[in-house]
């Protein structure tokens, strides 16, 4: 136990969530420790938001054991909420108040919020301070979420898709704000269907498929471990056409070098990307989840 | 500093959290403000009982016999009571509809913000606006259709609580409807049809004299034919009573069946007023 009276600023165990007869996360277990960036990487569909919305407080569990920040995040007070942040995946905010008007507003929710003038600085909206909501592009919107996000001063901002619909400029921008409040000592949750997202911003990431997790680790140890997989292709005497995914290419060619005399017809050798990892394990690739 | 710790007492609350009432009015700054920056809104938000009034009672403006006033003179009350109810009744059911639909009330439940003080900024906003809304109507009234001022202090203190009675039970009303809709779309549908049909069978559009009883007496169980009641009570001479089916004015029920309504209308909002829509669950 630390100060704070937790371990882990998120622990989850065994989550669990049907909608009707979907089933959206099946036993689910996260362990965020203090200070971390956690990247929840997975398609469409796989869970991530409602494991996160879960975490919010903003929808119940059917079963399993939920701790955010030491609370559970079902019985969540105000100072509970005072200490976590929240950028929703589609966000509104009132469109007739400016930026300025608007973080300040929420500035006066917080026992204990940051400076307002210095957050609208930080997501880089100074120079639309004192425009109307209505007439900011979409990036920019994204960035007064995050400052909403980030005004009490949360001790842990969970941030769900938050980039979705950026141009590449945008997204690498917003990257940039996530480090300086990651490097101030934010815990964050990030969840992501870009793989690059997660590899940049998160040092551990967990890959979700399906309500389950998939695979979890650092990055860097996630590519090592699922990435050094070579494919190897060739085209058998009768004109099938094989593949085979194997950790010893050399030894697999050694094999048809055997059986084949001179060329092997159809020959390649390809080394998978981190993406054809990811597509492989959330089974978004399916002729080569072999 | 002295003012500055005075006002630092008075935003805080318990546990250092600022307290609901403070936010409240925080709240309710911010929704004047929103509205006022959303021109046509304004503008027709105060034409529209306005512009009835003025079609009503150039219509009909004959004596009503045996009353000692003007079909035009029973409009003037009828419309402020409708004005009330659709600054607040109308107006917060299609906007908190809104609202949800385009997940601000989302957004602010993830706030350490407590439900209290929307409420309280929604209640604000309607006391602002109906004010208005009744201040011109008055003057629309006095001026143009022979309507007296409140002749004397118990009249002036009559209006003072029927307007906060049933401007809180109709604003409560409109917070609990704003949950029936599936979408902001259908919203104004679902809001402005039953507030028509109440016009209809609580005397504002139609004398009372003229709706059939089992009408009146549906009307009866909703705050607007009272507050209609209550404010001809206020403007008309004595000799109108003739005109009530009660044969008076009844104060004392008015004031029973509002305040009745204020203590439902907030539990029937605490009981179901959703912060997600129905989509998701």
């Amino acid at each position: 136990m630390t100060a704070h009276g937790y371990d882990l600023a998120v622990r989850v165990r065994g989550l669990r969530k049907r909608y009707g007869d979907v089933t959206a996360v099946d036993g689910i277990d996260l362990g965020i420790r203090p200070g971390e960036v956690f990247g929840l990487l997975g398609p469409n569909g796989a869970g991530k938001s409602t494991t996160v919305e879960i975490l919010q407080g903003n929808r119940d569990r059917d079963s399993g054991e939920v701790s955010v920040l030491g609370s559970d995040p079902a019985t969540g007070t105000r100072a509970w909420r005072s200490r976590v942040g929240i950028v929703w995946q589609d966000e509104s905010a009132p469109a007739e108040l400016t930026v300025r008007e608007t973080v300040r507003h929420f500035a006066g929710y917080y026992p204990r919020p940051r400076n307002p003038e210095e957050v609208i600085g930080l997501v880089g909206l100074e120079a639309k301070a004192d425009s109307r909501i209505k007439a900011l592009s979409g990036g920019q919107r994204r960035r007064l979420d995050v400052a909403l996000g980030v005004i009490g001063g949360p001790d842990l901002l969970l941030l769900d898709e938050p980039t979705t619909g950026f141009d590449p400029a945008a997204r690498r921008q917003f990257w940039s704000l996530i480090r300086a409040l990651a490097d101030g000592g934010t815990t964050i949750l990030l969840t992501t269907h870009y793989l690059e997202e997660a590899e940049a911003l998160a040092h551990r990431l967990a890959v979700v498929a399906k309500g389950r997790i998939v695979a979890e680790g650092e990055p860097g140890a996630l590519r090592e471990r699922y990435g050094t997989e070579a494919l190897v292709e060739w085209t058998e005497p009768d004109g099938t056409p094989r593949r085979e995914r194997t950790g010893t290419p050399t030894r697999t060619i050694a094999g048809l070098m055997r059986r084949f005399d001179g060329e092997i017809p159809g020959l390649a050798v390809s080394r998978p990307t981190l993406e054809d990892v990811y597509l492989r394990l959330t089974g978004q690739r399916q002729e080569d989840a072999r | 500093m002295t003012t500055t710790a005075v006002r630092d007492r008075g935003a805080v609350g318990v546990g250092g959290l600022p307290s609901a009432w403070g936010l409240g009015l925080r709240r309710g700054a911010l929704e004047i403000r929103q509205f006022f920056r959303q021109r046509d809104q304004v503008v027709f938000t105060f034409a529209f009982p306005v512009v009835f009034l003025f079609l009503f009672a150039s219509i009909f403006r004959d004596d009503v016999a045996g009353a000692g006033i003007t079909a035009s003179q029973l409009y003037v009350p009828a419309m402020m009571a409708a004005g009330i109810m659709s600054t607040s009744f109308q107006a917060l059911g299609i906007s908190i509809a809104v609202e949800r639909e385009e997940k601000v009330l989302r957004r602010l439940r993830g706030t350490p913000m407590p439900p209290t003080a929307y409420f309280l900024g929604k209640i604000w906003l309607v006391l602002f606006t109906g004010l208005l809304e009744t201040v011109i109507l008055l003057l629309v009234g006095t001026t143009v259709y022979d309507v007296n001022l409140p002749s004397d202090a118990g009249r002036w203190f009559d209006l003072a609580w029927i307007f906060v009675l049933g401007i809180t039970a109709c604003a409560l009303l409109g917070i609990a409807i704003s949950s029936v809709p599936t979408s902001a779309n259908s919203a104004s549908s679902v809001v402005v049809l039953p507030f028509l049909v109440l016009q209809f069978i609580s005397g504002v559009y139609i004398a009372i004299g003229t709706v059939p009883d089992w009408m009146l007496t549906i009307g009866a169980l909703f705050p607007l034919k009272w507050m209609c009641q209550g404010l001809r009570g206020v403007f008309l001479p004595e000799s109108a009573q003739v005109l009530e089916q009660a044969g008076s004015w009844e104060t004392g029920r008015v004031a029973l069946v509002l305040a009745a309504w204020c203590a439902g209308g907030l539990v029937l909002c605490l009981l179901t007023f959703r912060w997600k829509d129905r989509r998701e669950g």
